[in-house]
């Protein structure tokens, strides 16, 4: 059916893209606005806030915080998760579906829970918080996410190709090195990447586990009490979306290199 | 030059309760292109992998140019092998593909070089080395497949249903193809198939597999004249069985007793006793001879209707029936066809040469 022919369909669509895109769109609008209020009229254009922003050193901390939780975690997480989905894509074995929901569950027990059990077990063990059990958290969390787009990309690898590696005179190691590595490397790259994302603008589990050291959101989160600060927030706000919109688009256009045309995925099968 | 290059010694590979090969020996000599033959299931395929080394024998030795491989991983094996799927590696060319398997070999770039071109000759696809394996068709895959295991000059080549996924005109093709190529480079070809015609045109023996075990190895010729049991006379191309009983034996030849046809006395090939009402005689098409007018010669001559018929172009398959039979006969003609018959009588003759007592299983 020709969508644009349905005008019901038609504007139930546009509604839903406003209704997604509107809001974060106020973001970019209000941090170029002159002036500190969120309000209408527009007062101006102005770069003001992004030179506000660039001038914060306690921002440029938080950055690099959440860019070194996000990177070693997510770096975790996509070997423990390529591992996982390496023994469910390649073996049957006992215990296969309940070990895959074990491993998923993560992602259903709400977060607040995973985060107090966190704390209470971190503290009870008598070891500081900080950024450390920021990254066991994130770790926690991005693992099954990036399973998941593993065992997509690799329910479409042929074992035969790593028999004929074998075959043609290679041994287990450069098996996985000539063969299986670069083969599954854009799916790994994908999962990283991702796994970065969810570690990147994760707020509860940074919230509880922090010590002294602060991730991005929470940074964020504690300059909204200043209005006077509010703007430069926004100005960060609309740089994070845009950076996290191409990071997205590298990730899914990853996700389907080299894949054939019939086995790509319009979704991340989140 | 031993005369059993490949030794299998009492090998079986069970998974859990089922026996995929079960207690099978047998040799291949060097040189020889000898065909696995067999329905789906029956182990033949199993039996390549262990060859191959990616199955391990549960019991039993393999011996390899006179070499203990039972234990051996697949990459130390003077093996190579030809997947079913072919398994190109996507992520690099035709020519890197081809010389996946060299780099241990330590060639200068000229000798690999040299090497790469000889098995793209040999293939017949010389030009395609910068071509990626989605860019090939089925049967160019096939031919870079057999390249690239033909490199390493193995003293043994595995081929696992090479030509299952090519379409008919092009497997009879590769079928002469892949015969010269086998005669060319002298090596030891073992071939997994289903197909019987396949393994019958191209093999100089072949090893019939029913349940895991070997029912008959023979060369083509004996294999379609001489079938050992029911299973193989079934399998390979098409048969009449009819159940019979035997007399009486003078040693070379027994009294046999169908019911439809009367008492005759032929030669006793595979030993069966006298007094045996649990035999079969098996009788081919085409050594059934057809005719509209009664014939005067041949050992046996019949008078039946003919109820059906399928015209295959070469020849037409007739579905006779013969008073007192259960079955219809099934008699193929070249020179007859549906119109030369008046009333759909017929007369048929049979010689004793052409039918194969067996023994009921």
């Amino acid at each position: 059916m020709n969508l644009t022919k349905n005008r019901t369909l038609y504007i139930y669509v546009l509604l839903y893209f406003a209704f997604l895109y509107i809001p974060v769109m106020f973001l970019p609008l209000f941090s170029f606005n002159e002036g500190i209020h969120m309000a209408f009229p527009l007062k101006g254009f102005s770069t003001q806030h992004y030179e506000d922003m660039w001038n914060s050193p306690q921002l440029f901390d938080a950055l690099g915080n959440s860019i070194y939780v996000g990177v070693v975690s997510s770096l975790i997480a996509t070997m423990l998760a390529f591992f996982a989905s390496r023994a469910f894509t390649k073996y049957k074995f006992w215990g296969q579906s309940l070990s895959y929901g074990a491993i998923l569950t993560p992602f259903l027990i709400p977060e607040i829970i995973l985060a107090i059990a966190l704390l209470v077990i971190w503290v009870s063990i008598g070891l500081p918080l900080g950024l450390t059990p920021i990254i066991i958290g994130h770790v926690l969390f991005c693992t099954p996410f990036c399973m998941i787009i593993l065992i997509a990309r690799m329910e479409g690898f042929d074992n035969h190709l790593e028999e004929a590696s074998r075959d043609l005179g290679e041994g287990v190691l450069m098996t996985f090195w000539r063969v299986s590595f670069p083969i599954l490397l854009p799916g790994l790259i994908a999962a990283f990447l991702l796994g970065f994302i969810i570690s990147f603008d994760e707020f509860l589990l940074a919230m509880f586990l922090q010590g002294s050291d602060q991730t991005l959101p929470i940074y964020m989160w504690g300059q909204l009490r200043f209005a006077r600060r509010l703007p430069h927030v926004l100005a960060l706000g609309a740089v994070i979306i845009v950076a996290t919109s191409l990071i997205v688009m590298l990730a899914y256009w990853l996700r389907n290199v080299g894949q054939p045309q019939d086995k790509q995925d319009l979704t991340f099968k989140m | 030059m031993s005369e059993n290059f490949i030794d299998i010694k009492n090998i079986s590979r069970h998974f859990g309760s089922v026996k995929a090969v079960d207690n099978v020996s047998f040799s291949i000599k060097q040189g020889e292109f000898f065909s696995l033959l067999g329905p789906s299931g029956c182990g033949k395929t199993t039996l390549l992998r262990l060859l191959a080394g990616f199955e391990s024998a549960n019991q039993g030795e393999i011996f390899i140019d006179g070499m203990d491989v039972t234990t051996m991983p697949p990459n130390l094996r003077p093996t190579n092998m030809v997947f079913q799927n072919y398994a190109i590696f996507p992520h690099i060319n035709v020519k890197k593909n081809i010389e996946f398997g060299m780099r241990k070999e330590k060639l200068s770039k000229q000798e690999l070089d040299g090497r790469v071109q000889e098995v793209l000759s040999l293939v017949k696809l010389e030009g395609y080395e910068e071509r990626f394996s989605n860019q090939l068709s089925g049967g160019q895959r096939q031919r870079i497949a057999l390249a690239r295991a033909l490199i390493k000059r193995p003293k043994v080549l595995l081929l696992d249903e090479p030509l299952g996924a090519l379409d008919k005109k092009l497997r009879d093709e590769m079928q002469i193809e892949l015969r010269n190529l086998q005669k060319a480079v002298g090596i030891t070809f073992v071939f997994v198939t289903h197909d019987q015609g396949e393994s019958i045109s191209m093999s100089d023996r072949v090893a019939v597999m029913n349940d895991g075990q070997i029912q008959q190895i023979s060369d083509p010729h004996d294999l379609y004249y001489n079938p050992q049991n029911i299973f193989v006379s079934d399998f390979i191309g098409t048969t009449n069985f009819l159940s019979s009983s035997t007399g009486a034996s003078n040693g070379e030849e027994i009294m046999v007793k169908i019911e439809s046809i009367g008492e005759f006395s032929i030669r006793n090939k595979l030993n069966i006793s006298e007094n045996n009402s649990d035999t079969v005689c098996s009788i081919r098409p085409e050594a059934i001879t057809l005719s509209p007018t009664p014939i005067e010669k041949g050992d046996i001559t019949l008078e039946g209707k003919i109820e059906n018929s399928s015209y295959y172009g070469e020849l037409t398959s007739f579905y006779v029936k013969i008073d007192g039979a259960e079955k219809p006969l099934i008699a193929s003609s070249q020179r007859f066809d549906n119109n030369s018959f008046q009333d759909n009588k017929c007369y048929l003759s049979i010689n004793f040469e052409d039918i194969n007592l067996l023994k009921k299983e």
